[in-house]
């Protein structure tokens, strides 16, 4: 992978001007890479990683579900047609094809469990092509997208050493 | 009772940052450029390892050379590297770090006014680990205008009968100056024909970013005039574990071991099972962490230039020696000044050769967010001691 798109996917505040002395390239090629980036849609968007769980508010943090999906693919669209129809929802938040047992995994976000649960019974299981589901609620958020979530970790080296 | 210190001990310069360490330990939120080590934790799959081993009760001592696996692992790791065999059975010691490699070979080869060529700036034990063991340390200055380099002209100007042994360090610390393969044939052709043992420290050796790291023992004839010293802190991210190797000639080896087995028996057994892993499954791990302090050298280094002080590009470890000279102060009070007013901790140059008293050493594995907060900080610094 291109060493500007390493260092953003670490850090998306990067700079193009720190990107650019990082990579010992000029700001403009880092800049009209980025854009290149931008517009081919390799680059989606910036964002911000929140722990949730760290919020006192307890308005704010929401319940999050896995649910496996079987489907029935679609003559001449296979599964991206149902996929669609499903992702397409502001409610879920991943979804993957899978090899193996079921088809789809999911990663809904809602309120509470009984928000989850009528997205399910209403909206999920009421579309054609949907055999069966099976709802996990996740309890706990360890390791997300590669960052672990926890407190800030203290430097813990001494301050001077040769 | 102080005058019961042997005077050899008690005339041992003492480390030069002492004092500065002591007033660094009672600050809070001080961004520290002053540490000798890697900012990332060791591996995982490293870690993981010596809990197994502890689970499995490896609590033991080990032979005195070190676990006969981690040494295989060693010798086959430099033979599928660099083409160079070394016997596990007779040419490999594991050691407590370099730090004891390096005193096991001064005490193994020194007798009294033998001579030992170093270069400064340099690693802060060199010259005391000399003088410990009653030799006479025969010191090269290397400057910036050479980018810290030596010369084969430096090194024949102080060749001397008395000269016993070089020890040299590429990728340096405090400097970062290393060699690239022509560079280092110059310097090996000056020591040919000569009777030296040449005390390679390669630790930063994998830390080496804008060409391949030429070990010297590759060269024609160094294999059987080199202890070539490795370990597992920088690279592998693994200082607290304390492991280091030395690999040399079988009578080398085999007098090192007999100081060895006296003073530390082993080193311990859990670093070497983590080393084991570390050689066998963490090469990935070791091109990640040098990729990232290579865009964090670039980012730190055009920054320093940027407000004002002269750093030249380090070819390797993960340390800028840049000069101070445009601000009028010592190095001393410079990081006591820079500490005091802007809370960034730096090591003065002094600690790493008299004469170095217009340089300071920054560690620039910390992460970015903190190089920059550092760099804003030195910058306001320099700026108000300008006026």
């Amino acid at each position: 992978m291109d060493e500007i798109l390493e260092i953003l996917e670490k850090d998306a505040r990067a700079t193009p001007k720190e990107i650019a002395k990082m990579t010992r390239k000029s700001e403009q090629a880092v800049k009209k890479a980025i854009s290149e980036y931008e517009k081919k849609g390799v680059i989606i968007k910036y964002k911000t990683i929140v722990n949730k769980e760290l919020l006192k508010d307890e308005n704010c943090t929401d319940v999050l579900a896995l649910i496996e999906v079987s489907i029935s693919p679609e003559r001449g669209s296979g599964f991206d047609k149902v996929a669609e129809r499903i992702y397409s929802f502001p409610e879920v938040k991943s979804c993957y094809l899978l090899s193996g047992g079921y088809d789809l995994l999911l990663i809904i976000e809602g309120k509470s469990i009984h928000t989850i649960g009528n997205f399910v019974a209403e909206k999920l299981s009421t579309i054609d092509h949907v055999r069966g589901t099976q709802t996990h609620f996740i309890l706990k958020k360890y390791k997300d997208g590669g960052d672990i979530l926890r407190r800030i970790v203290k430097d813990k080296r001494i301050a001077i050493s040769m | 009772m102080v005058k019961k210190i042997s005077d050899k001990v008690q005339f041992l310069k003492p480390s030069g940052i002492r004092e500065f360490f002591d007033l660094v330990i009672g600050m809070d939120d001080v961004i520290s450029l002053g540490v000798g080590e890697p900012d990332f934790t060791t591996p995982w799959n490293i870690i993981e390892s010596a809990i197994y081993s502890f689970e499995n009760g490896y609590t033991s001592y080990t032979s005195n050379k070190g676990l006969f696996e981690l040494r295989n692992e060693i010798s086959k790791n430099i033979k599928k590297r660099y083409g160079i065999h070394y016997n596990p059975e007779t040419e490999i010691l594991i050691t407590v770090g370099v730090s004891e490699a390096n005193d096991l070979a001064m005490r193994a080869l020194l007798n009294k006014g033998d001579e030992v060529i170093i270069h400064e700036p340099c690693y802060v034990a060199y010259e005391p680990l000399i003088t410990l063991s009653d030799g006479k340390a025969v010191i090269i200055r290397t400057s910036p205008a050479n980018g810290f380099k030596l010369s084969p002209g430096d090194i024949k100007k102080v060749l001397s009968k008395k000269t016993k042994a070089m020890l040299f360090n590429y990728p340096c610390n405090p400097t970062g100056a290393s060699y690239t393969k022509k560079e280092l044939s110059a310097i090996t052709n000056a020591l040919k024909d000569r009777d030296i043992i040449v005390m390679s420290d390669e630790i930063y050796g994998d830390l080496t970013y804008d060409f391949e790291h030429t070990p010297i023992i590759t060269l024609p004839g160094m294999k059987e005039k080199t202890l070539y010293l490795n370990g597992f802190s920088k690279a592998y991210s693994m200082t607290g574990w304390r492991i280091g190797y030395a690999c040399g000639p079988e009578w080398l080896i085999a007098a090192m071991n007999k100081v060895h087995q006296y003073t530390m028996l082993c080193a311990p057994i859990t670093g070497q099972i983590a080393a084991i892993e570390a050689l066998k499954r963490s090469y990935n791990s070791v091109l990640e962490m040098k990729n990232e302090y290579r865009r964090r050298r670039n980012l730190f280094i055009s920054g320093l230039n940027e407000i004002g002080l002269e750093a030249h590009m380090p070819e390797g470890a993960f340390y800028s020696f840049a000069s101070i000279k445009k601000t009028n102060m010592d190095s001393k009070t410079f990081a006591k000044k820079l500490l005091h007013s802007e809370k960034v901790a730096v090591v003065p140059g002094t600690a790493f050769g008299e004469g170095y008293d217009d340089f300071i050493r920054m560690c620039y594995a910390t992460s970015t967010d903190k190089l920059k907060e550092a760099l804003l900080r030195i910058g306001r610094f320099i700026k108000r001691a300008g006026k």
